[in-house]
């Protein structure tokens, strides 16, 4: 059996995800793990509360891009919670002497090797745990640029940090495979048309496109409802969402470009290069929102934007992946597998 | 996002630590993998946040140290935590932390509800006690 090799990634769980199947000898880059494993999305829920504010998030339910991944490529994978503390040590422990590495789902707040000023009470980060060495675990986070190590106290703090979504000890293992070479024709169409369908389908006015033009909405009377200050925070956390630890830049749009990318070759569509350079499009846009909105709510320059300008903004990128994923769906719908 | 922008902007900003993957396009428009520190947006969002959690935290001292507020309310906010939060992490009712919030019920409390606030904090008693 190999080493495991500890690959940096953009986003802890395709990382995770993709340095596991590495490990079992399945080469596929971090974007194609997004890709396939469906990871573009948008939610803005004002019912979640994460510090108070309404959660906003670019990424799908932690666990999900491996666990639609690895059904995708035929993979058995096994996934547990504990309740008892110990018992979730002891299953790890037993599945590292058997030279098995195991995803286990985190919180940050209490990971000593996080640097400080990113630990908020966060606990959807993913990292692989890949031995043990002088009593400690050795990790893989494919945020951190090397191996790090922890100590058997601060990993069961951290397994069972609270909060929203609390992690539960919950970890997952690639159990058998049916093959070396899975079909990733047909994995990519499947994929590409479940996110269009995430973005575009779901009836609610909280996720996906409709999502985006829900914050849109919300984000014009934040000034009234907030206050001056409060408001401010409530867009520092967006820009954190989709700028901060994990996304690859622009709240995964340019991982998800360079997926098209991928996958144009994959499916043997040449216009599929072409939604990457809009996607990318889509990206820049975002980026630029976020630029001005730092600009907002640091009151710094001269071209300081109004809330309802920034919304007008949102419209338009709103607008924009509407398009993106209505021709890619066109596109992915005449291939055959 | 071009290769050369994702680099250019990291030297508006001062702290350049961490670096993190991003993914940006090269002369021939192929995306690949560059490492940097980020956009200013993401800095200027972290140190936003951080500026008003610790202003909030530097009042809720001021108001321990005049007696109006026990320690508990400053290591809560210094710990990001929240009444709810905490509640979970001890297993106390969130009334009764409410009520240790202040002054005079916090210096009655006996060492082992002192303990599951300093365990759960991640500080020791004598630092619970201190701000």
């Amino acid at each position: 059996m190999t080493a495991f090799e500890h690959r940096p990634a953009a986003h802890c769980e395709s990382g995770v995800t993709s340095n596991l199947l590495n490990f079992y000898g399945i080469k596929v880059s971090e974007p194609m793990v997004l890709g396939l494993g469906s990871g573009l999305f948008f939610s803005h829920m004002p019912f979640i509360t994460l510090h108070g504010m309404a959660v906003t998030s670019f990424r799908p339910l932690p666990g999900r891009i491996f666990s639609r991944v690895t059904r995708l490529l035929g993979i058995k994978v096994k996934t547990r919670r504990f309740l008892n503390k110990d018992k979730s040590m002891q299953a790890l422990d037993r599945l590292i002497a058997q030279g098995i590495p195991a995803g286990v789902l985190v919180g940050v707040f209490h990971l000593p090797y996080f640097p400080k000023e990113y630990r908020f009470h966060f606990n959807a980060h993913n990292i692989a745990v890949i031995g043990k060495e002088n009593g400690g675990y050795v990790v893989s986070d494919p945020v951190i640029l090397q191996k790090e190590t922890i100590s058997y106290e601060a990993l069961k703090r951290c397994r069972y940090a609270k909060g929203t979504y609390p992690p539960c000890g919950r970890m997952y293992w690639i159990d058998r495979m049916k093959t070396q070479n899975p079909d990733l024709r047909r994995a990519a169409v499947k994929a590409i048309k479940l996110n269009c369908r995430r973005m575009l389908d779901i009836p609610l006015p909280f996720f996906g496109v409709r999502g985006i033009r829900t914050l849109a909405k919300r984000m014009r009377c934040w000034e009234k409802r907030f206050g001056s200050s409060r408001a401010a925070l409530n867009l520092a956390q967006v820009i954190r969402m989709l700028e901060e630890i994990g996304t690859g830049g622009a709240g995964f749009r340019f991982m998800y470009a360079a997926f098209l990318q991928e996958a144009a070759a994959v499916l043997r569509q040449p216009e599929c290069r072409k939604y990457a350079e809009q996607m990318t499009e889509a990206g820049d846009m975002w980026r630029e929102f976020a630029a001005a909105a730092g600009r907002k709510f640091k009151n710094r320059g001269e071209d300081i934007c109004t809330y309802d300008e920034l919304a007008d903004k949102l419209m338009k990128i709103a607008g924009m992946e509407e398009s993106i994923f209505r021709l890619l769906r066109k596109t992915v719908n005449n291939c055959k597998y | 996002m071009k290769i050369e922008d994702a680099l250019q902007e990291e030297q508006s900003i001062e702290n350049t630590q961490p670096r993190n993957v991003y993914y940006a396009l090269d002369e021939q428009g192929n995306y690949r993998q560059v490492l940097a520190a980020g956009c200013r947006a993401k800095h200027d969002a972290l140190s936003l946040t951080w500026e008003c959690i610790s202003k909030e935290a530097e009042t809720i001292r001021q108001e321990v140290l005049a007696g109006k507020k026990s320690p508990l309310a400053y290591h809560i906010r210094m710990c990001l935590l929240d009444i709810p939060l905490l509640a979970a992490y001890t297993g106390l009712p969130k009334k009764t932390i409410k009520k240790h919030l202040d002054a005079k019920a916090f210096l009655q409390l006996d060492a082992s509800i002192l303990k599951k606030y300093a365990d759960a904090m991640h500080i020791t008693e004598e630092e619970l006690k201190s701000v």
